[in-house]
């Protein structure tokens, strides 16, 4: 069957320069260049950004939420990982 | 943007939540709302979760775009460059507001397709504030403060709703809602300052917005049979009945300040509950214009079908034109 909806992109913005581009949502559009287009139309009406990354959805791959504990739970036990971990000696505990 | 009656049943939609198909993860989902959590996309979610946000999320994004219609009207009539500036941007928002809202509703498996199918047959509801005519620039403004003034109190609670897709869209919302509220209210002041005449207009906009605005809080809450649920699973925060009084608290003295009166006599304030008192609702009119009888009722659905069948040609033309584009890419490599 012939696909009459426009695809799905998601949309990243930058909201000033020295952060990272953040997820925002998603528009419909039928090319790249019309994702930007329509994305600054519906994501920035008033200056919540200063560059966007659009991509089509289908083109992103997830983690899957059931994998959640194989994925993330082995670091629940590392906790010598956070600096928080070492008790040292008062005077120098600021390091 | 404009939440109404959120709870208003729909056709379709299974009265009773479906057995729990997996204990596990339910015990999981209930731990997570309970621990005022939020739910993702990709979570498991109990079907019957599910369904009522779809409604809700699409009826909501519903009322967003055709909300954009009785003010539309009113861009190539409006009375300054200012004003139309203004009323042209705020209009767009409410086509923001929708998309949004449609981007929330899809990450829940449904199609934006499929939701506009809905509206344009009838099948889905959207607010019953827009089968109301504006027959005035006052209309623009009441609109303005009261409309999108209620709406605001109904979507607070809704910025922390369970569902995280449906609550960062009401963040969003609810920071651009306010302008919404604020050029109203500016623009009623603007024409309280002028003639006799347009003194009158504002009066007469609020005597005809008024009850509908307070009917956008949806029934009294012993008649809102979906409140319960809802609660429950964290979508809704406050109730109907709670919510509409501290609008009306709210409203009140920003109308003295205005200059206006309400068109109810029983309306004021009881030291004894700290609230104001109000008279008695007209619900069978609440239900007559949600079901949608009434000339409003077919002007906008009319406008919104003409508006996507119109467009179907641009919406067919881009989608072929990128697939000559990608055609050509993939000859020439």
């Amino acid at each position: 069957m012939e696909r009459k909806e426009w695809p799905l992109w998601e949309v990243f913005v930058r909201s000033r320069n020295g952060l990272d581009h953040k997820h925002c949502g998603s528009v419909h559009a039928p090319d790249a260049k019309l994702a930007l287009q329509v994305a600054r139309d519906v994501y920035t009406r008033r200056q919540e950004g200063v560059s966007i990354w659009v991509v089509q959805a289908d083109h992103i791959v997830a983690s899957d939420p059931d994998a959640k504990p194989e994925l993330f739970d082995p670091a629940e036990d590392k906790i010598y990982r956070h600096p928080t971990f070492y008790q040292l000696p008062d005077e120098v505990n600021h390091m | 943007m404009y939440t109404q009656a959120l709870d208003i049943p729909q056709q379709n939609v299974d009265k009773a939540p479906r057995a729990v198909e997996n204990p596990a993860y339910q015990a999981e989902f209930d731990a997570k709302i309970d621990a005022g959590g939020y739910i993702e996309a990709k979570d498991w979610m109990p079907e019957a979760y599910r369904k009522t946000l779809v409604r809700q999320i699409s009826q909501h994004a519903h009322s967003e775009i055709v909300g954009m219609l009785p003010e539309g009207n009113w861009i190539t009539r409006a009375p300054t460059l200012k004003r139309k500036a203004i009323l042209l941007a705020k209009v767009q928002d409410e086509g923001g507001h929708g998309l949004y809202l449609y981007a929330a509703a899809e990450t829940l498996g449904v199609s934006r397709d499929e939701l506009l199918d809905a509206l344009h047959t009838g099948k889905a509801k959207y607010s019953s504030i827009f089968n109301y005519p504006t027959l005035t620039w006052a209309d623009i403004g009441v609109i303005g403060w009261l409309v999108d003034g209620a709406a605001i109190m109904n979507q607070i609670p809704l910025c922390k709703c369970s569902y995280g897709p449906y609550a960062r869209a009401m963040v969003r919302i609810c920071k651009e809602e306010s302008f919404h509220q604020r050029q109203g209210y500016d623009l009623l002041l603007a024409m309280m300052k002028g003639t006799d005449e347009q003194r009158e207009m504002v009066q007469d906009a609020v005597n005809r917005w008024w009850w509908p605005s307070i009917m956008m809080f949806g029934p009294h809450d012993k008649d809102s049979p979906n409140s319960a649920q809802s609660s429950r699973w964290g979508i809704k925060r406050i109730s109907n009945d709670d919510l509409r009084q501290k609008f009306i608290d709210a409203t009140v003295e920003q109308a003295k300040v205005l200059g206006v009166t309400m068109p109810d006599p029983e309306l004021k304030w009881n030291a004894e509950r700290g609230h104001h008192d109000y008279g008695a609702i007209d619900w069978d009119e609440f239900w007559n214009v949600v079901n949608g009888h009434g000339q409003g009722n077919v002007d906008r659905l009319a406008a919104r079908v003409k508006a996507w069948e119109d467009g179907a040609w641009v919406r067919e033309a881009a989608l072929e034109h990128e697939r000559k584009r990608a055609a050509r890419e993939h000859r020439a490599a």
